[in-house]
This record gives C-alpha cells, structure tokens and sequence, in this order.
C-alpha cells in the first residue's frame, strides 16, 4: 500500500501535445505538473482547429512538453519508475509519434513502458480528481466522442451507450460554422445561446423514442441547416438575434438528448446499487453551460453526486494518461517494446455495437 | 470519354441507404470516391451506409471529422474512410499515409479539395446538395465508371 511510483505522461492523440509527471504515494496520486501545448494557438490564424499531421513536429513538441513537465516537477529521469504513453485513439501522426517517443525514452533509461486508452484516461480522471470509488457512471463527451461508460475498475469499461454519428463537440463546431460563429464552436454557441430563445426553432430530438442509451446528432446539424436556410430565404440573412435563437435552439435539443439518455444511464447503473453513487462527465463539452445545469439537476432527483473534474484535467492532458498508467503499472500491466500504436481502439471491446472493429485488432 | 449521371433525387435515409449499398459491392481496392458537398449534405451518411454494407450493420462507423482518418480492415483489403476538412495542405494528405492507401485500399474521401494535385485520375465523384427535406447526388468521373456503374444506375 505504501509503494511509490513516479510516472512520466505523454499524450499526442489528439490536436493537442501534452506532457505531465504524477506520483503515487501513501495510496493516492498527485498532479506534480501537467503541461499541454494547445495546437489551436499554434494555429490560431487559421481558426483553431488546425491539427498537427507531421510526425516530426509532433517529435519537436513532445520532446519540449517533457523537459518542461520534468523540470516543473523537479524530477530528473532517475527519479522516474516508468514512461506512459497514450496508444490509441486517435490521429495516426500522433499517436504513431507518442509511442516512438516513449519507447526510445524506456529504452534509452532502461524504464517501463506502458501504453494506456486515451479514453481509459478520461474515464479514470474522477479517481485522480476526487478519489471516487467503483462502480461510477461516466459520460465522455467531447470533439470526438460520446459514450456512457460504467467504470467497473481501472481496466473494466462497460460502454452502454454512446453517438452512433456525430459526437457533441463536433455539433458544436460544424453548427457555429453553419449560423457564422467563431471556432472552437463550443463556447461560440454557448456565448450567443444566453441571450437566444431556446423554443424560436422546433429541432429533432433524434433517437429519443428508442429505448437504450444511443444517441444521434447528425440529422439535428441537418435540421439546423434548414432553419438557417428558412430564415436567410425570409429575411435575406442572419441578423445577431436568429444566431442568438438558433444557438439557444441547438443547445437545448443537445441538452435534452443528453438529459434523457443520462437518466437511462443512471438508472442502468444505480440498479447496481452502488455505495456512493457518482456521475462524472468528461470532455471539452462538460464545460457548456445547459448541459451541465441540465445533468447537475438530474442528479439532484436521482440522488447521485454530479461530478466534473476541473477544466484543465477533463480536456485532453497528459496527467490523466500517466494516472491511468500508474494503475496498470500497480496492477502488473506493463508493456514493452512490442507495444503499438493503435488509431481505432474501443475502451468496451465486448459491446455489441463495436464488436466489428474489435475483433480483428487494430492495424498499426 | 468522361462519365456523369444524376442528379438523382433522394427524398429520405433509406433511399440514399439503399444506393450506397447498391455502390458498395461495385468497389475495389484502388478505388477512391471523392464526396462532396456542403455541411449537413449527407456526405457521412452516405460513407456510413456504403461501409456498414460491406462490414455489416453492426458497425459502428463514427464521423471521421475529428480524427481526420478511420480505416476498417476487411478481407478484400481496407477501407479508408476520411474527413480532409481540417487539412490545410495537400502534404498533409501523404503525411497521413493517403497517397499510399489510395493505390491500395477503397478510399472515401469527404472534403476531397483540399488534396489539390492529390486527386486520382480514376477516382469517382459524388457530389451532395440537401434541398429541403431531401438531397440529390450527381456522380461523374472518367469514363471507365460508365460500365462499372451501369448496373448501379439502372436502379436508381
């Protein structure tokens, strides 16, 4: 109980490059620094959403990520008890360069390599955060992704549910780009949606009338195209007030959707009749502001704990890539050098809906 | 000698659906369809029906937007299905390994401008406008698609 581990984290699979050290001690982990290297300011003039795709600029960030997470730690490499790296999912360059990178660390300092689910380390960033005990309900709800996870133990992921198209975050962008709002879309729709009439535009409710947990937001970015297009044919354009009514109409067909798949979800995972039930959501979306209202009132009625981790630990960082491999590493899990980088990687290899690109393994 | 047909009307899913799954048997690795069109078009869609039919409907086929890139392995080769919006230059494309799966692999390509010089001579074009409730698809491309697709079109 009383071993000590310090992990270094890498983590590349998406458009941001991050770096972080964490240390376990007496049974709980600590943060000692988390750095992230946000492509989007790197790309800023091209309006955010820019990724990194050369394997070589990756390599450059990586490399500056990690003295810089080392140094703020004050840890040098003989203070560390292995390397953790984020193997999939997620944008091949990166998550190609992630894993070379840490490999030739584990093999230049002679450290365990330990290759981790970019999604197990969102799913078990509530455990880093506030030490929440098993079984938890998580939804993971970012740019790209949207999944109910029943987090059974630190490598027992039961996915109930999730997109079957478009993931939130990804709504989000593509309608700003619609109605004519900044980048990232996220905060863009939320920002004009506080002063938008929610009930100005009927919007689909996709898949509410299907039993189960799935959900769909494409056709709701279909449905948002015809209103705008109805209402630049009415009134010759856009004024300030209709992308205030067609945010606040979005956000709210968005948050009822979530509202009533999480409620199944809930009550999915409260008939395990868990101790200390606990709701956690995940993801850039977690920050919108109706989505979280709505979720935190639902857990009021169901009597569970709403959980959101602090920004900045549940966007894409290395701190929760190197937690969820200081658990695989107390749990014996470790890699070597036949690890390999794996772009498609369901977390929930058993659910039904993935069982196609689940069994015959990834090809990187 | 150059190929067009359509536009065709689609009035719902499931006729769009059904043409992809038409499509989708006609396909071989080399093949690259290029889909274009705007926003909300039905671009996704469409790949999403065109895979699930070679894969089977349990698929499950998540929007490419994000990770630019998603490959499913099947016995008659790979599929690549790819979203290039977010990419700003054509070398992006052969960083991803692009010009190389296009040689080897069924390519479905949303965006498809941003390959610039990239584009294959052979490869296909669907073009998706959504008008009201519905959509149309154009296609068009070399000649050779003519007789590969005569037996698509006579249904559509």
């Amino acid at each position: 109980m009383s071993r000590t581990l310090t992990l270094v984290g890498l983590e590349s699979s998406c458009d941001d490059t991050a770096a972080a050290v964490v240390r376990l001690a007496d049974g709980r982990v600590r943060v000692l620094s988390s750095v992230v290297v946000g492509q989007s300011a790197l790309h800023a003039p091209f309006g955010g959403v820019v990724p990194e795709i050369a394997a070589r600029a990756h390599v450059e960030i990586l490399d500056h990520c990690i003295e810089r997470a080392m140094a703020e730690a004050g840890v040098g490499f003989a203070n560390l008890d292995g390397v953790v790296v984020t193997a999939g999912p997620g944008l091949i360059g990166g998550v190609l360069s992630g894993v070379m990178f840490a490999k030739g660390i584990a093999a230049a300092r002679g450290l365990p390599l330990i290759g981790v689910n970019h999604l197990a380390g969102h799913a078990l960033t509530p455990r880093l955060t506030d030490d929440v005990g098993f079984p938890y309900l998580m939804l993971l709800v970012s740019g790209g992704h949207c999944q109910f996870l029943i987090v059974h133990d630190h490598d027992h992921f039961e996915r109930i549910g999730g997109t079957i198209d478009d993931a939130p975050g990804e709504a989000f962008d593509k309608i700003a780009r619609l109605i004519g709002l900044s980048q990232p879309g996220g905060p863009a729709v939320d920002r004009a949606a506080l002063s938008g009439d929610a009930k100005r535009f009927d919007l689909p409710r996709p898949l509410l009338d299907r039993p189960g947990c799935d959900m769909s937001f494409s056709g709701l970015k279909t449905a948002m195209l015809r209103a705008r297009d109805a209402v630049i044919a009415a009134n010759g354009g856009l004024s300030q007030q209709d992308q205030a009514d067609l945010s606040a109409s979005f956000q709210e067909a968005m948050a009822d959707v979530l509202e009533e798949k999480s409620r199944r979800a809930l009550d999915l995972y409260l008939a395990l009749s868990p101790a200390e039930p606990v709701f956690a959501i995940a993801g850039g979306v977690a920050a919108n502001s109706r989505i979280r209202a709505v979720l935190e009132q639902l857990c009021r009625e169901k009597g569970t704990r709403f959980l959101a981790p602090p920004l900045a630990l549940c966007t894409d960082n290395a701190a929760m890539i190197a937690n969820a491999g200081i658990a695989r590493m107390v749990a014996g899990q470790v890699d070597d050098m036949t690890l390999s980088a794996r772009p498609r990687w369901p977390l929930d290899q058993t659910a039904p809906a993935q069982l196609g690109s689940g069994k015959k393994g990834a090809k990187a | 000698m150059s190929f067009q047909a359509g536009p065709f009307l689609f009035a719902t899913l499931a006729q769009t659906n059904a043409f992809a799954e038409r499509l989708a048997p006609v396909l071989r690795s080399g093949d690259t369809v290029l889909l274009g069109g705007d926003i909300g078009a039905g671009k996704t869609a469409f790949a999403r029906a065109l895979i699930r039919s070679r894969l089977g409907p349990g698929e499950e086929v998540p929007s490419p937007t994000f990770p630019i890139v998603q490959i499913y392995e099947t016995p008659q080769g790979d599929i690549w299905h790819c979203d290039l919006y977010r990419l700003t230059n054509p070398n992006q494309a052969v960083e991803l390994g692009l010009s190389d799966a296009m040689d080897e692999a069924i390519c479905l390509i949303e965006w498809p401008d941003r390959l610039g010089p990239l584009v294959p001579s052979n490869a296909l074009t669907l073009e998706f406008v959504a008008a009201g409730d519905h959509h149309t698809l154009s296609l068009s491309g070399p000649g050779l698609w003519a007789e590969r697709l005569a037996a698509v079109l006579s249904h559509a």
